[in-house]
């Protein structure tokens, strides 16, 4: 290191970056908080169009025979629908949370890999970018997110190609990634922060990491065959040549269904880190619940072939994948049961992030339960490809999934803007979306045992679907309102002067928690050591001899202070911005287009993608001081 | 790529350098997409070819065998190398880093000469499964070589430009255990491709 | 004591819900409900699934109505700033949550595993054998039995509607059946995936291309009953529509006789026209018999919908089961823009005049 005496690049065009601040930085930003709020904006900005797709799909259903789109438009829409909220808002909003809080958590001043992890963002958001480019280049994915061969491969249009390439190139975001925080969580944390002192939201994120590192290369594998069958006709996939398309199926939700748990530990993980502090009682079983995570890791593995009780595996396959799916149950009880406890006897304090969480616990109930069903085989045969397992997802995802993400957003808007977002639109904004929620999906459980099928664009009268579809219409757009609502909060909260009256506003109780809000570049001025779990709320009290909780008077514990984390912070090197993440980045987009148009487009795209890894490669991750 | 994100590593909870671990995550998932490529070719296996040639009518034991075993010997350069590297010894770390890339880049030649062979001989990736699994497989493995060769023909260049970090052995640490990673992977695919009879021979 | 205010608080919610969800169900009248099974097959499915529901409707009493409960009885009061009692778990009950659920689950699956071989057992001897072929978007039939020839010698085949015999077995063969044809991608019919189901009367079976996949079901009441493919199969999956029509023995027997009969030929001449252009082209060069059969005519292409008894009763509805087969101007209007009025319909648009749409018209209702 010593040898590098200017912070040269390898082409000697582009000076290195160092501003911190400006429009400029945020291309150049190799700080996980940035990141996260990146990956936050952009994954949002998804939800968004994802969700005008689902109003669009919600119109088209508003009644029987209707023509708000056309069959072609609507198969684009539910693909994109699908595609868009599963790997380009669930799962980078999780990676937003991650991302910003993993390193806070566990006492690290950043990720391990800190420009590594700018290249996931942007593969991120330029593999979202190219997706939707399609809708302008011939038309949109149209086969569904699970992409079923040979109708994927034998489709005219350019779409599956389009969605093959995009989720290739997203995967390699979320694989650079996974390895990323894994190896942050497992080997950067602060002195003293054993493994049960991690923060459960950490926790389920490593877990889910690991999820990622062991599912991604089997969809990567089924991407490039289906692909390639689309492209260069190989037989993968082709029957009149042999192949088999229930291989496609295998290898779609073997990743498929860790991708379903993927989407729902962070949310598991946020739940589990609010509920406490709004119970003012730790997480009931903390062990507990960890280990019923990777439980649910592990077997998440091995249930696959419940999506396809149908496709004639005959009964061995189907007893066998009916009872592990069964069994998947029994961790998911657990983490239930143990909210419950921590519930208990709690002092529940119904502020805004609390009312998001139990009605996130709630609604995953309803969706856990009618994923039981799904282990019943024969009920499932009725089920299976109907508005049930519409419903049934709906519920887990978004009723668990999404109705956590908001409580996230409201619990760490503090720390991470430095401003309260309003309680009461975000009460407002909760009640309305929780009857908008449940009128949309309720109604399916029953739309899917009267007969109505999946992606059907309509439906004829006789079949006796309306009412119950025209609530779903209803409640869809009372959704909107209520994500309106959040925008509105979001806007009039960031208009609002910067600062809280209360570093500490929830009285919260993880390490996250000990340093300003929002954090200084550097998140620790010193790197905190850690005595316990919840650390930061030991700080703040202590158990007298009659197990009574005592609060620490100001002062007393020399390390808890807030304000201090404002600090200069001269001393510390942190990594520098760079622009090569991004420039490597581009080149996966450029190599995209290169394979459906051209071998000089794809050839330039890999040009572009090299030289930024060199550029990335010889340039010193702490660019000498000037 | 990941080799050089070692520049700031501070002291570790495990104690193992972050670029380590990354590298181990990154080659436990590489398993996968390699164990998933062998599956798909491992399940089409024997398939009755409507068309095109079979394995026994292209394949070459005796030239695949003599590239397999030039792969094999590279890791052996490449140990060598990464002993250099340890004992500090930037010249014989990068002659054994230079041997190393050239043996890989004949096993690539190989490969490329066997392709062009089989191609002739009528098998291509859509004539029938043998040829789109074989392909596949053996073209994914050819492209994890390729930049195996890459990498270590950088460590070379950076080396002579004195770019090398001073506990050089470090990178080279890390491309070993991909180079060594993608020789075992051949072990593994030259044994279930070419070794194993598919029972259609003939 | 607190346990016992939460069940009588929950009872009447629970009636409410249980006259909700039998107000919904069992409805004939839908005519895909599944709720309202009218053969072994659905009756055992929906048998099933009623017992696993009121044991989920009880999981989420107890659930649902604790945290609601929990929520108003440990709710922050303003008057008390105490801190609960900081309980970090308790490894006996949380042993105890584990092992219950395991139990619950352990007794659904004794029954879901006996029903899952019940039904996976081959159809009986005098079984109806027929193989059902999912094509881009429409259903054929082909009936397999020796003696379920015609007398042209040919299996009988229809398109659109399934006719069995009511309280019979009837043994599916689920097959893929669509190939190339003609014109270019966008015309082609592919194999894909497609899965059957007939709600009321047995659950799904995917239809895989390369795979047979079998399906046992029976009707035990005469009637029709609405079936649909339910697995995506491109662009007109929505209108990949089937019937079953079950028939009294006697009413099946005169069905099976008049299939076994060849097509009529017309005597009515704007019908004869239209067989010639059936037959021989339309004005825009067209060939109907590049894809239509017709029994006892040159007509054999097994590409498109089988003709043959095209006006036969028990025929009700064409293009996929998305229009009556009564309803005339339906079928004026599909034959003239076939691609139009089903977007994307592998039917090509020869573009008919509207006296050949007449003739035609004539012809296909004159095939009793």
């Amino acid at each position: 290191m010593a040898s590098v005496s200017v912070p040269r690049t390898a082409a000697g065009i582009l000076r290195r970056p160092t501003a911190t601040t400006g429009v400029w930085s945020w291309f150049t930003t190799v700080d996980h908080k940035k990141i996260g709020i990146m990956y936050g904006v952009a994954a949002f900005a998804f939800f968004l169009i994802g969700g005008l797709e689902a109003l669009l799909i919600r119109a088209q259903l508003a009644g029987p025979e209707l023509s708000v789109v056309n069959a072609d438009q609507y198969n684009q829409l539910f693909t994109m629908h699908g595609v868009t909220m599963i790997f380009l808002f669930v799962m980078p909003m999780a990676a937003a949370f991650f991302n910003y809080l993993i390193p806070l958590q566990i006492g690290a001043r950043d990720v391990a890999f800190p420009r590594l992890n700018a290249f996931s963002f942007w593969v991120f958001l330029l593999g979202g970018l190219f997706l939707y480019s399609s809708w302008f280049l011939g038309g949109a994915p149209n086969g569904g997110w699970f992409g079923y061969a040979p109708n994927s491969t034998t489709d005219p249009s350019v779409g599956m190609s389009f969605y093959a390439l995009g989720l290739l190139i997203t995967g390699i975001a979320s694989a650079a990634s996974a390895v990323n925080l894994a190896v942050t969580v497992i080997n950067m944390r602060a002195p003293g922060m054993s493994l049960f002192r991690v923060p459960i939201f950490t926790w389920m994120g490593l877990v889910v990491q690991f999820l990622l590192v062991f599912s991604l290369p089997i969809i990567t594998v089924a991407l490039f065959q289906l692909l390639f069958d689309r492209r260069w006709d190989t037989a993968f996939f082709d029957p009149t040549r042999g192949g088999d398309p229930i291989l496609w199926q295998h290898m779609f939700w073997l990743f498929g269904h860790p991708e379903v748990y993927i989407l729902i530990l962070p949310a598991f993980g946020i739940i589990s880190e609010i509920l406490p502090v709004f119970s003012r009682k730790p997480l009931f079983g903390y062990q507990f619940v960890v280990f019923s995570g990777i439980a649910i890791g592990f077997i998440g593995f091995g249930v696959w072939a419940h999506h396809m009780y149908a496709a004639g595996l005959g009964p061995v396959a189907n007893t066998a994948f009916g009872i592990s799916t069964a069994i998947i149950a029994v961790p998911t009880g657990v983490k239930i049961f143990n909210w419950m406890a921590t519930m208990y006897g709690g002092d529940l304090r119904f502020r805004s992030p609390m009312l998001y969480v139990v009605g996130a616990i709630m609604m995953f109930v309803i969706g856990g339960l009618s994923g039981v069903m799904h282990s019943v085989v024969p009920s499932d045969y009725q089920q299976t490809d109907t508005y049930f397992i519409v419903a049934h997802f709906h519920y887990v995802i978004f009723g668990g999934g999404v109705f956590a993400f908001f409580a996230g957003l409201v619990f760490w808007w503090p720390k991470v803007f430095g401003r309260m977002l309003s309680e009461r639109l975000a009460k407002i904004q909760f009640w309305i979306m929780l009857v908008g929620f449940n009128l949309t999906f309720g109604p399916m459980h029953v739309l899917g045992m009267q007969g109505m099928i999946r992606r059907s664009f309509t439906y004829p009268e006789a079949l006796g679907l309306t009412f119950w579809n025209q609530m779903a219409t209803v409640g869809s757009y009372l959704i909107a309102v209520a994500v309106l609502v959040f925008i509105a909060n979001v806007v009039i909260t960031q208009r609002k002067p910067k600062g809280l009256d209360d570093e500490d506003p929830w009285d919260a109780r993880s390490l996250e928690w000990t340093t300003s809000s929002p954090p200084p570049e550097h998140n620790f001025d010193e790197i905190p050591t850690v005595h316990a779990l919840d650390e930061f709320w030991h700080r703040k009290y202590v158990e007298d001899e009659r197990g009574r909780v005592v609060r620490v008077p100001a002062g007393a514990a020399p390390d808890h202070d807030p304000a201090r984390g404002g600090g200069s912070g001269h001393a510390i090197h942190l990594p520098s911005p760079s622009f090569w993440p991004l420039v490597a980045a581009i080149g996966l987009p450029v190599m995209g287009y290169g394979v459906l148009y051209s071998w000089w487009v794809l050839a330039l795209g890999a040009l572009v993608t090299v030289v930024g890894l060199y550029g990335w490669a010889l340039e010193p991750s702490v660019a000498e001081e000037a | 790529m990941a080799a050089v994100e070692h520049a700031v590593e501070h002291e570790t909870t495990t104690g193992l350098p972050n670029t380590k671990l990354a590298m181990w995550l990154f080659l436990a998932s590489e398993c996968l997409l390699f164990g998933a490529l062998i599956s798909a070719y491992v399940l089409y296996r024997g398939a009755d070819p409507l068309d095109g040639p079979t394995p026994a009518d292209v394949f070459d034991i005796p030239y695949t065998s003599v590239s397999a075993f030039v792969l094999l010997a590279s890791s052996l350069t490449m140990v060598l190398a990464l002993s250099a590297a340890q004992r500090d010894d930037a010249v014989r770390m990068r002659l054994w880093l230079l041997t190393t890339a050239m043996l890989g880049m004949i096993f690539v030649g190989g490969q490329v000469y066997e392709f062009t062979t089989f191609y002739n001989e009528g098998l291509t990736v859509d004539v029938n499964l043998f040829g789109t699994t074989f392909y596949v497989l053996t073209g994914f493995h050819g492209v994890h070589v390729t930049v195996g060769i890459l990498m270590l023909l950088s460590l070379v260049g950076m080396s002579l430009a004195g770019r090398l970090p001073a506990d050089a052995a470090f990178p080279v640490e890390m491309v070993g255990l991909y180079w060594h990673f993608v020789d075992i992977v051949w072990i593994v695919i030259f044994t279930v491709v070419y070794l194993i009879p598919t029972g259609t021979a003939g | 004591m607190k346990s016992k205010a939460r069940w009588t608080r929950s009872w009447p919610l629970a009636l409410v819900l249980a006259a909700l969800a039998l107000s919904a169900c069992s409805d004939p009248n839908l005519p895909q409900n599944t709720f309202a099974p009218a053969g072994p097959v659905a009756r055992k499915q929906a048998d099933l699934f009623w017992p696993v529901f009121w044991v989920a409707v009880g999981v989420f009493l107890v659930v649902e109505g604790g945290i609601v409960w929990m929520a108003i009885r440990f709710r922050h009061r303003r008057d008390r700033d105490r801190f609960p009692a900081q309980i970090h778990g308790n490894s006996r009950l949380e042993v105890g949550w584990t092992i219950l659920p395991a139990v619950v689950i352990a007794v659904i699956m004794v029954p879901t595993v006996s029903l899952i071989w019940d039904l996976a057992r081959p159809a009986g001897a005098g079984a109806l054998n027929v193989t059902a072929e999912g094509h881009q978007w429409w259903w054929g039939f082909r009936y397999t039995d020796e003696d379920m020839r015609t007398s042209y010698d040919q299996p009988i085949v229809t398109a659109d509607v399934l006719v069995i015999p009511v309280g019979r077995d009837v043994s599916l063969s689920l097959e893929s059946a669509g190939g190339l044809i003609g014109g270019g991608p966008e015309q082609a019919d592919y194999a894909v995936i497609h899965s059957f189901w007939v709600p009321r009367l047995a659950g799904k079976q995917d239809v895989v291309p390369g795979r047979t996949n079998r399906l046992v079901l029976r009707a035990d009441e005469p009637g029709t009953y609405w079936g649909q493919c339910a697995e995506f199969c491109g662009l007109q999956h929505a209108q990949m529509r089937f019937r079953v029509v079950a028939l009294p023995q006697a009413e099946w027997e005169r069905w099976v006789a008049n299939q076994k009969r060849p097509a009529v030929t017309p005597t009515d001449p704007e019908a004869r026209r239209g067989m010639d252009l059936f037959l021989n082209g339309v004005s825009g060069g067209g060939q109907c018999i590049a894809c239509h059969a017709v029994g006892g005519t040159e007509a054999a292409s097994p590409a498109g919908p089988n003709l043959t008894h095209f006006a036969d009763p028990t025929h009700e509805c064409f293009a996929g089961c998305i229009w009556e087969t009564s309803d005339r101007a339906a079928l004026e209007e599909w034959l003239r823009n076939p691609t139009q009025a089903k977007l994307g319909s592998k039917m090509p648009d020869y573009n008919l005049t509207e006296d050949e749409i007449d003739a035609l018209v004539a012809y296909l209702y004159s095939l009793t």
